[in-house]
């Protein structure tokens, strides 16, 4: 508004305030977008330098510092895929039987731990709560030899079940507490409904807190999915045939003990390595999304 | 339809007794409402007889079969929560029909129940929605609905009304008593709310930290309260109480007068006297000066707050036309026939004829 202006209308001050607030708004949105615009490139940047590199012959991997190869070396693709004693296609069927089976096991063990210790009532509950939190804290590298003896001693050395086995006895504490805290929150009157309308405590966790369930679910499904998926150091322990390799050690076998690396065919699997996450991320925080959708229960 | 009988029933936390022994009779085919406030254990006792909460001592009989140890399920009862617990994820049509399926009940036979339930209800177009699709009293009816397709022997309500604004609690009260009119079926009912209380029940069962204060039809309870608890708590607004002495001659109310009531025995009494029974114009047996403080205006009625000299303060009720105002000076009377008297324990005492 200006100092000479007439004594305005309410309808011309309430407009001169209303573009002042719209041309505040544009330069803060502006100034904001900017700042996390650079921040995104930094975080995705070795993710860029990487996809290039996979396209770059060996010598410019590391020789030339432009992320545009000059030329497209699309064999290092198919030359990658092919480049070890044993096949890339292999490598990933291997991942994915143990990371599917490990997702089913998690997810349906977790829940089940987390069901009973949300909602069912049993003596030591409290202390068997606390143990479950202990071993949170306790770091793999810790359990690893322990764990390899005892595996060992089963016979399971050289085989998927030391991957896959502890996955359906409820392992992993840190699934078990975010479906108990999301069980928590829903109503127990749901569950009373549901023991009024005839339903055993299975038929309840079933029918019921299962599938209002999917936002943690899914979320214990990525987790559980990345983890198992990149992990290196489990399979690293217990799988020693190259015909057994998931395809994080795969990868490692590009690094060969002789000093000839193949870095181009490497970075190219490497980025074949990271699409089924992707691809699982894509599908499985559709459930997320949904769930949360799904809450307001008065 | 089936009687409900609690003997010497009683519950207990981790040694903390809440509910001291109830012995109740429900009748069959009657409307009991248990009522009292927060705390008093009315809800733990609804959900120990709908088999949600563990009897720790007496015994809770359905028909003429002790419950005590029989599952939720199979006590043939249905019940409606205070949140209505409308399985989020199921449509309506799922949600009426998700108990009788876990019956093995063939499925011509649910799509009947739930036709006659949703008609009843009209709730008939909402049924292939979700329960987060709906306002708050479509999600009552609904919750309504999944307990009579059920057709039970018993309805048990938990406070089913105090989620809804006043217009619609007063809609769903109407529409809940003509229910019961249709079905005939026992039901219990818990609610803080004496004003559900009274309109509803057959008889209501006041409770109070874990008591039976007293069982009667509203116009019992109102009339003839059984204790200054009871007293106090049916009547909106409130009972008025006055202390003071019983002598052979009347009872003296200190710093006020003499009420010519005589009781049997002399010591301290409290005289209740309700705020319609309180006249505005001295009339009465006994009179009291007092200073308006506040009025409020009701249209067909007004209560208007007193403050006596002595320093009580008294509610009185008068029609919506009378003229009072703040500051203005009046005087206080009421007839000694309308007084409720009650003993040093807090019992009632009848006057002496």
């Amino acid at each position: 508004m200006t100092a000479t202006a007439m004594p305005a209308t309410t309808a011309e001050i309430a407009r001169a305030y209303r573009e002042e607030r719209a041309r505040r708004a544009k330069r803060a949105g502006l100034l904001k977008h900017v700042f996390l615009i650079l921040t995104s490139l930094i975080m995705v940047y070795p993710l860029l330098w990487m996809l290039s590199a996979s396209f770059k012959p060996d010598n410019q991997i590391f020789g030339s510092l432009s992320l545009w190869p000059s030329t497209f070396e699309w064999q290092n693709y198919w030359e990658g895929w092919n480049a070890l004693p044993v096949s890339f296609t292999t490598f990933f069927w291997n991942s994915t039987v143990v990371t599917v089976l490990s997702v089913i096991g998690n997810v349906i063990s977790c829940s089940f731990a987390a069901y009973a210790f949300a909602r069912l009532e049993f003596s030591g509950k409290t202390i068997w709560f606390a143990l479950m939190m202990m071993t949170l804290m306790i770091p793999y590298h810790v359990v690893l030899i322990p764990q390899y003896i005892l595996f060992l001693n089963l016979g399971w050395v050289d085989t998927y079940l030391p991957l896959i086995v502890p996955r359906f006895l409820a392992g992993d504490a840190f699934f078990i507490f975010l479906m108990i805290q999301f069980f928590r929150q829903l109503p127990r009157e749901l569950d009373e409904a549901a023991m009024i309308d005839g339903c055993s405590p299975f038929k309840i966790y079933w029918a019921i807190i299962m599938p209002l369930s999917l936002p943690a679910m899914a979320t214990a499904a990525i987790f559980s999915f990345i983890w198992t998926w990149e992990d290196f150091l489990g399979p690293l322990v217990y799988l020693n045939d190259m015909q057994d390799y998931t395809v994080p050690l795969a990868l490692r076998s590009f690094i060969s003990t002789d000093g000839v690396s193949q870095y181009g065919p490497m970075f190219a699997m490497s980025i074949l390595s990271i699409l089924p996450i992707l691809l699982f991320f894509i599908i499985f925080q559709r459930l997320i999304i949904r769930g949360i959708a799904m809450s307001g229960l008065k | 339809m089936a009687s409900v009988t609690l003997s010497e029933v009683r519950k207990a936390y981790s040694g903390f007794e809440v509910i001291h022994g109830i012995d109740l009779e429900v009748q069959s085919g009657e409307f009991l409402v248990l009522v009292g406030p927060s705390g008093c254990g009315k809800s733990t006792l609804l959900r120990m007889i709908a088999g949600l909460e563990d009897i720790t001592d007496g015994t809770v009989s359905i028909g003429d079969r002790v419950v005590n140890d029989l599952p939720a399920s199979q006590r043939n009862l249905s019940m409606v929560f205070q949140s209505y617990a409308l399985y989020p994820h199921m449509t309506v049509r799922k949600n009426l029909a998700f108990g009788l399926s876990n019956l093995r009940m063939p499925k011509d036979e649910i799509a009947r129940r739930v036709a006659d339930a949703a008609r009843i209800l009209r709730i008939e177009e909402l049924l292939e929605r979700k329960p987060r699709q709906l306002s708050g009293g479509q999600k009552q009816r609904v919750a309504i609905g999944r307990a009579i397709v059920r057709e039970p022997q018993l309805f048990l309500f938990d406070e089913p009304l105090s989620n809804l604004d006043a217009e619609l609690r007063v809609q769903m009260r109407v529409e809940l008593a003509s229910l019961y009119n249709r079905l005939g079926t026992t039901m219990i009912y818990v609610t803080h709310d004496q004003t559900e209380a009274m309109t509803m029940a057959t008889r209501i069962a006041v409770l109070n930290k874990g008591n039976l204060e007293q069982v009667g039809t509203p116009y019992e309870l109102y009339n003839h309260p059984r204790n200054l608890f009871v007293a106090s708590f049916i009547g909106s607004p409130k009972m008025n109480l006055l202390t003071g002495q019983a002598t052979g001659q009347g009872i003296d109310l200190s710093g006020i007068g003499r009420l010519p009531t005589r009781v049997a025995a002399d010591g301290a009494v409290t005289v209740g006297i309700r705020p319609e029974h309180l006249a505005l114009d001295g009339s009465g047996d006994i009179a009291m000066d007092g200073t308006i403080t506040l009025v409020e205006y009701l249209g067909s009625e007004i209560f208007v707050y007193v403050d006596l000299a002595d320093g009580h303060n008294l509610l009185a009720q008068a029609p919506g036309n009378a003229q009072f105002k703040r500051g203005d000076k009046v005087r206080l009377g009421f007839k000694a026939n309308d007084a409720h008297l009650f003993d040093a324990a807090g019992n009632r005492i009848e006057a002496k004829a």
